[in-house]
């Protein structure tokens, strides 16, 4: 058996696919590979396929992860990546593809924290956005509600700019969120915390970092 | 007007994030085929009128959506109704119904082809073409307007939706899907007005064109005579069937989110040969045309490859009646557990013969057994022509039980013609008898979910001559198993008297149906096949407004010479073969299945010369003499 670390990015087709479906999706894309997938012991043996981070709908990544194990220890990284260019999958692009040693930690107990940009999706005037997000990361608490829990948005924030406009992107914000066990940050919660209608604007997964 | 993409992309970035299963409404799923807009000559939106997920998964869809985009000169794309959610946001943005490959509006597109399998889809269909921004009635459309089509097995009574579809496809549809297409592209370049188009599809063979028909009725209220208004309109629409079944299609599109079926689905055989007389699908669907275990093995094969999926279905009425069966399955069985795969094949007979066959599949036992034993009295299997012994019955329920699986599932229909309430006393025994061999054997694990449903006389089988149940005979036979099916590991499950009904006035209305199913849409009526969403009151204002008594369809006792509104459609079986079933019921005589010995039904002569074009094995019947071709008078008018 062999464990590779897939990165890939998760564009528009399957955008609106949640986290329980995106793990099917990796299966039969296996399938189609003709990639053997190694599958659980037990009454009802699953596909080896673990994710990094569940990325909540409507978003797109850059960065996402798994790691998948496979029947068969003789396969190059290379070959992995050929065979599943060769069959690709609409919302799948293949970023990396490494081998990873068997017995380290599962990515999901790593993860830390996030990177997101989020992107107007009609345009607007970039400019106004530096004085409230300075007083964003000044405030000493941002009390929020999210499904009836109240919380404080602000300590998940480690880092927040705004990039400037160019001709082909409106302007973007770009986060960095806490994504710790009971810790994880929604970029659409900053941009409502800044003023802004959550679904005014566009999410992508930029980076996720992990302990190393 | 042009097309702006990106516009209707703009809106829909805002809407979904609010929506439920917002991956419902956007389409690129794997093996969609997108084609260019301007490339084509025909543009066809094909409509499932509930939600994707079970829209998604439809095989009758899946087969045009592939035989049309085939073709160069067509493209096909998909279009199912949105939920109410989606509905609302779509409506308050303004934003019309799009089809899911390209976003165009589906106003733009040549032809709207919808399936209508069953009745409760009706109201979403005038919801569908609303949100479409297409108008409701046939007869307000203009040339601008898409062509509105549709067939499935609800089709073999069009009069309630005539109205609102322009034509009607009945029967098969992979090669009448063309000669309709053709005559549209005929059409289209002819320059000529919407009329001349609808007088052309009339000539295809099994399309009913309803706006060259007018009914007249008798002072009781029942059909005097369909009137044809054009000499274009044959008098009697017979319907399509494929000689042999085409290679089935394998390039399935993979939903990116959970649907109802997530699976290849592979028809093993069209038609059944059992006979029994409750059975819509058993007599619109002869002759029984078998596919190839080759072949089928072989589309296995393909699917599996192009989608990646990890269960597969054989489909048929009644797999147990697959005369390669055990081939198949010993074929399939080594294929799925070298690969994770999980096999399903319904529809199995009740007999111990089928517990082999389930377990060579070595799926998985968590779902139960499924037998559909219908009744429980020897008088009422003799009624409905379904001839299982009890013995037989309980024979296979211990064998079941003692072969791992804990849970059975059997289906009973109450409301059959003639039935007594000691006939439904009757299912009770059965069931205690079940359940109590399964506890003798797996102790307290044991289940039996008996299904119950309700029957409706359909068109074109012996019982519609029939009446339905009254909703009070209905509420007194479920009360008694309600009241009596009770004990440890027995579960019930039944359909409510209101449903029932909206199925039944549905299923045998006439033209004037149009107006209450109008009017019920008008009151709100959508989703009616979803308990939650259907409203018996709504369905009881239509009828008001129209001033007609929903009675009148359900409740009748028919003349045997009565004129049914469906009279000129023909399923290929005779009203006179229908109606010695119906009398051969009154009597409790048997019929064996037609492979044994053929009763005359019509198919044979209906589909003689089709099946001297294209002989072989597959085709069930007995055999057709050949006979030499003697000259025959074509006649002058068609």
């Amino acid at each position: 058996m062999m464990r590779c670390r897939i990165t890939y990015r998760k564009t528009a087709p399957l955008r609106y696919t949640g986290n329980l479906d995106i793990q099917k999706i990796w299966e039969r894309y296996l399938r189609r590979a003709g990639l053997p997938v190694a599958y659980s012991q037990g009454f009802h043996p699953q596909p080896r396929i673990q994710q990094a981070c569940p990325l909540p709908l409507g978003f797109l990544s850059q960065a996402e992860l798994a790691d998948i194990y496979l029947d068969d220890d003789t396969l190059r990284p290379g070959e992995i990546t050929r065979s599943l260019q060769t069959m690709p999958y609409p919302g799948i692009e293949i970023a990396a593809v490494e081998q990873v040693d068997l017995t380290e930690a599962t990515l999901a107990g790593r993860v830390t924290a996030t990177e997101y940009l989020a992107e107007w999706i009609d345009p607007i005037d970039a400019d106004q956005f530096a004085p409230k997000v300075t007083a964003l990361l000044n405030a000493p608490q941002l009390l929020r509600s999210r499904r009836e829990k109240d919380y404080d948005l602000r300590p998940l924030i480690e880092a927040l700019d705004v990039l400037p406009a160019d001709s082909t992107h409106n302007a973007i914000l770009r986060m960095q969120l806490s994504a710790r066990q009971g810790a994880t940050g929604r970029p659409e919660e900053v941009v409502s915390a800044l003023g802004y209608a959550p679904f005014d604007a566009r999410y992508t997964r930029t980076r996720i970092m992990f302990t190393p | 007007m042009t097309f702006d993409p990106t516009m209707l992309q703009n809106q829909l970035e805002r809407i979904l994030p609010t929506v439920q299963k917002p991956g419902r409404y956007v389409g690129g799923e794997l093996n969609q085929i997108v084609k260019d807009w301007d490339g084509v000559k025909a543009r066809i939106a094909l409509a499932f009128p509930d939600i994707y997920d079970l829209g998604l998964p439809n095989l009758g869809l899946a087969i045009l959506y592939q035989t049309l985009n085939a073709r160069e000169d067509v493209l096909a794309e998909r279009v199912y109704s949105p939920w109410t959610d989606m509905e609302l946001a779509m409506r308050n943005s303004g934003i019309p119904l799009y089809a899911l490959e390209s976003h165009r509006p589906i106003a733009d597109f040549d032809i709207l082809a919808l399936t209508l399998p069953y009745e409760t889809l009706y109201t979403n269909t005038l919801n569908l073409l609303d949100l479409a921004e297409i108008p409701l009635y046939a007869a307000h459309r203009s040339d601008q307007h898409p062509l509105v089509i549709a067939g499935g097995h609800a089709c073999y009574n069009p009069e309630p939706m005539s109205a609102f579809i322009d034509a009607f496809a009945i029967g098969e549809g992979e090669e009448m899907i063309h000669d309709i297409v053709n005559a549209f592209q005929a059409w289209k370049c002819s320059g000529q007005p919407r009329a001349a188009l609808l007088k052309a599809l009339a000539q295809v063979p099994g399309v009913y064109v309803p706006a060259l028909y007018e009914p007249d009725y008798n002072p009781d209220g029942t059909l005097r005579e369909l009137r044809t208004l054009d000499l274009a309109a044959p008098r009697r629409i017979t319907k399509r069937i494929v000689a042999k079944l085409p290679p089935p299609p394998t390039n399935f599109i993979v939903p990116s989110i959970d649907v109802v079926h997530n699976r290849v689905a592979v028809e093993i055989m069209r038609g059944c040969t059992r006979g029994c007389r409750f059975c819509h699908a058993g007599f619109i669907n002869r002759p029984v045309r078998e596919r190839p275990v080759e072949e089928i093995l072989q589309a296995v094969q393909t699917a599996l490859k192009q989608t990646g999926y990890e269960e597969v279905a054989l489909l048929s009425l009644s797999s147990s009646d697959y005369t390669q069966i055990v081939d198949l399955v010993d074929q399939i069985s080594k294929h799925a557990s070298e690969n994770h795969l999980t096999i399903s094949l319904p529809s199995l007979r009740i007999e111990t013969f089928s517990i082999d066959l389930m377990d060579k599949l070595k799926g998985s036992r968590q779902g139960g057994f499924t037998l559909a034993p219908e009744a429980a009295t020897d008088r009422m299997r003799a009624t409905i022509n379904k001839p299982i012994a009890a013995e037989q019955l309980l024979e296979t329920a211990r064998a079941i039980y003692s072969r791992g699986w804990s849970t059975i599932k059997l289906y009973f229909m109450i409301g059959h013609p003639s039935e007594t309430l000691e006939d439904v006393r009757a299912i009770v025994d059965l069931c205690k008898a079940v359940i109590a061999e399964g506890r003798k054997i797996i102790g307290k694990r044991a289940v039996l979910h008996a299904g119950v449903s309700t029957f409706v006389p359909k068109p074109h089988t012996p019982f519609q001559w029939a009446p339905c149940d009254t909703q009070e005979q209905i509420q007194a036979k479920q009360q008694l198993l309600r009241s009596e099916l009770r004990g440890p590991g027995l579960k019930i499950t039944w359909t409510s008297p209101k449903d029932t009904m909206l199925e039944a006035w549905l299923s045998r209305g006439d033209r004037r149906m149009a107006q209450v199913i109008y009017n019920a849409w008008q009151n709100g009526a959508k989703f009616d096949a979803w308990q939650d969403q259907y409203h018996y009151e709504t369905w009881q204002a239509g009828f008001e407004q129209a001033g007609i008594d929903p009675a009148f369809y359900t409740h009748r006792m028919r003349a045997e010479d009565e004129i049914f509104p469906w009279d000129h459609i023909s399923p290929g079986v005779r009203k006179s073969f229908l109606l010695g079933e119906y009398r051969a019921s009154q009597t409790q005589s048997f019929r064996s299945d037609c492979r044994e010995s053929c009763f005359a039904c019509g198919i044979l002569p209906t589909f003689a010369e089709l099946r001297r074009a294209d002989p072989g094995k597959h085709w069930m019947c007995p055999e057709v003499p050949i006979r030499k071709k003697k000259a025959v008078l074509e006649p002058i008018v068609p």
